[in-house]
């Protein structure tokens, strides 16, 4: 009966001890004088540089927008390039970048737990703001990641029309994928398969580099393959360009038609010069217009529809959804084997959670029923930027002068050094002129 | 042309707009402080994946070890591999795959236990003993200085018991049962 007493007695001491000091051994009292070693603190980045780098992008907009359009100076804006790759490539090894915030501005918006830090909004929205102005000078000499490409540039070729046409659609495919996973707090996918910020950190999985140094060497020859054909970033300052205030020009003055200009842009980006070609044909006309009418509505519908049905493929990325599946494929294989498998690390860490399988299976489902409006944006997203691509193709242009694409244009500057006409040389002329009058 | 001008002017300001509208919406869900990635000790489970999932070599997880916690014990759960029957320091009684944890005699019978950060790569097996036998004083964390912050961590998208969080950067630890700053415990 003694002993009973003494066991319960520890075992209540246990239990008090437990839940006054959450330990089973306490510290022990040492007696000749020890001295415990300070805990490790491990101070994250200061908070005052995440500023500094705003302000540092800041100067560098408007330096590569005064260097583009007043200077109008290709070594400039060279120098600025290897400047910010130095710095927001290799220094501050890419993180947040600007494309990446796509991500962290629509989490923000979908997410109200998300408190967005007032930097990452600056790097999202002030080249937006600039390109509105200026054209895409972000992309001329800010961006690292275009940087990168542009310093490498080195035999580019011509891509053919439509292989251009086809790959620009892969932009609007990624942004809206991006936005979708980022929305619904599944993954951020710009982030994951960002090929150039392992070259940053000078370290990254074996996959990330085989990928950016596929990027890197296409892009001796296929002239900035990742601002081309798959920055979503590139894309909406591609739409903001079009509308910008100022952009850079080929000349200073008055194109003189000379093409000295024409195969300087290793991007393509270079408009020729186009007739004006009236279709005076009244039924041809209507029939165009008709046709665009109806295939627009019609390609973002079936987008859409298309969308809606792939919900489930497209949950797939969410980690939650990923668990469930794994936990049902895990409770059927038990059923039909009948003796004790081995957890894997997922269904481990599932048990250690807490939850019920229960929870977890509604928690997923939840999500897949959003998917479906989720798919159905996206999808319907893709149909109109098709159908607008489509309808942009029977616009009539009308150019007289050869111009940089203001949306295609990364405002490199290149394309200025090839036109033979100098404001220098002007005004020397004029000066001749006068001085000849005199 | 002219017109083609005037309905540029126009996009452009509405353009405009909406971004400032954009910036109004996402200032009244912000905070001035930036984020950095941590574990939330009290859900990880030493699944090991912090090791390779990390994008550095070696993983800028480590095991951080709170002397507060510790009972200086002699049969460490988290230093001794459990069917350790001499308590010496020789390599094939350690748990730990990389010999980080340097065990210093203090008093009869109380040992302190240290980790070599260089040595260390985060895989948690310390964790798991001390956790079974112990008082929990080693846990795992992120280590900022080593920690480049990407925007999407790759540990917290593989983690498999969701404890990787993003935490305000003044508060950059997330220890189990206490708040690491002074000698107090919370459970
Ligand atoms: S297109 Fe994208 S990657 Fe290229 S420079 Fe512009 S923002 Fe950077
Ligand atoms: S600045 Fe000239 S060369 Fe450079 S992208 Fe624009 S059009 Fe092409
Ligand atoms: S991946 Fe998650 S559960 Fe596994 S050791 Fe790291 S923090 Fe712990
Ligand atoms: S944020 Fe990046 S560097 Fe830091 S722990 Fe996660 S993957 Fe590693």
């Amino acid at each position: 009966m003694n002993k009973l007493f003494i066991y319960i007695f520890l075992l209540l001491n246990l239990v008090l001890l437990n839940s006054v000091s959450g330990q089973r051994f306490p510290k022990p009292e040492f007696e000749k004088g020890h001295t415990q070693p300070e805990l490790h603190q491990s101070p994250p980045r200061m908070l005052v540089l995440e500023y500094v780098d705003v302000i540092v992008l800041i100067v560098a907009l408007s330096i590569a927008s005064y260097l583009i359009i007043k200077k109008r100076s290709r070594r400039g804006i060279f120098w600025l390039s290897v400047f910010s790759l130095l710095y927001f490539g290799f220094y501050r090894e890419g993180c947040v970048c600007s494309i990446g915030a796509i991500q962290n501005v629509t989490l923000a918006l979908f997410n109200p737990n998300y408190n967005i830090p007032i930097t990452t909004i600056l790097f999202f929205i002030l080249p937006l703001i600039y390109t509105l102005f200026y054209g895409r000078t972000f992309c001329s000499g800010v961006c690292p990641l275009g940087a990168i490409q542009d310093l490498i540039v080195f035999k580019p070729i011509e891509l053919k029309k439509w292989t251009q046409a086809v790959l620009r659609i892969i932009p609007y495919i990624y942004l809206s994928l991006s936005v979708l996973y980022a929305a619904t707090a599944s993954d951020f996918i710009i982030c994951k398969y960002d090929p150039f910020v392992g070259f940053f950190r000078l370290d990254a999985k074996f996959y990330m580099f085989l990928l950016g140094g596929g990027f890197l060497i296409s892009g001796m020859f296929i002239a900035r393959p990742y601002c081309r054909f798959f920055c979503p970033y590139g894309l909406i300052l591609n739409w903001l360009s079009r509308f910008s205030k100022y952009h850079m020009q080929i000349t200073p003055t008055t194109c003189i038609q000379c093409r000295l200009c024409e195969n300087s842009c290793p991007f393509d980006a270079i408009d020729k010069p186009e007739e004006l070609n009236i279709q005076t044909d009244k039924i041809v006309l209507i029939r165009k217009y008709l046709l665009l009418i109806l295939i627009i509505p019609s390609l973002i519908f079936i987008g859409g529809y298309t969308g809606r049905q792939m919900n489930n493929v497209l949950a797939k990325v969410n980690p939650t959804v990923q668990l469930a599946e794994e936990i049902f494929r895990y409770n059927i294989k038990i059923k039909n084997q009948k003796n004790k498998l081995p957890e894997n690390i997922e269904v481990e860490g599932f048990k250690a959670s807490g939850k019920t399988e229960k929870q977890l299976f509604t928690e997923a489902s939840v999500i897949i029923e959003k998917f479906k409006t989720g798919g159905m944006l996206v999808g319907g997203f893709l149909g109109l930027a098709i159908g607008l691509m489509l309808a942009n193709l029977s616009v009539y242009k009308y150019r007289k002068n050869y111009t940089p694409n203001k949306g295609e244009c990364f405002s490199c500057g290149r394309c200025i050094n090839f036109c033979p006409i100098k404001i220098e040389n002007n005004i020397k002329i004029i000066i001749k002129k006068y001085e000849a009058t005199q | 042309m002219e017109r083609r001008e005037f309905v540029n002017k126009g996009i452009r300001l509405s353009l405009l707009l909406s971004l400032a509208g954009l910036t109004g919406s996402l200032l009244q869900n912000t905070f001035s402080d930036d984020y950095v990635w941590q574990i939330d000790a009290n859900k990880c489970t030493q699944c090991g994946r912090c090791v390779t999932s990390c994008i550095l070599t070696p993983s800028a997880v480590k095991v951080v070890h709170i002397h507060d916690m510790c009972g200086y014990c002699d049969l460490c759960g988290g230093y001794f591999k459990p069917e350790t029957k001499n308590l010496t320091t020789g390599a094939e009684n350690q748990l730990c795959p990389t010999n980080a944890i340097t065990r210093t005699y203090i008093e009869d019978p109380f040992f302190e236990y240290n980790i070599n950060e260089d040595l260390c790569i985060g895989c948690g097996k310390c964790v798991a003993g001390c956790d079974a036998f112990g008082n929990g004083s080693l846990q795992l964390q992120v280590r900022h200085e080593i920690c480049v912050n990407c925007n999407q961590c790759a540990i917290a998208t593989d983690c498999p018991a969701d404890a990787f969080k993003r935490v305000p950067a003044n508060k950059p630890n997330l220890f189990k049962g206490f708040s690491g700053e002074g000698a107090d415990f919370k459970t």
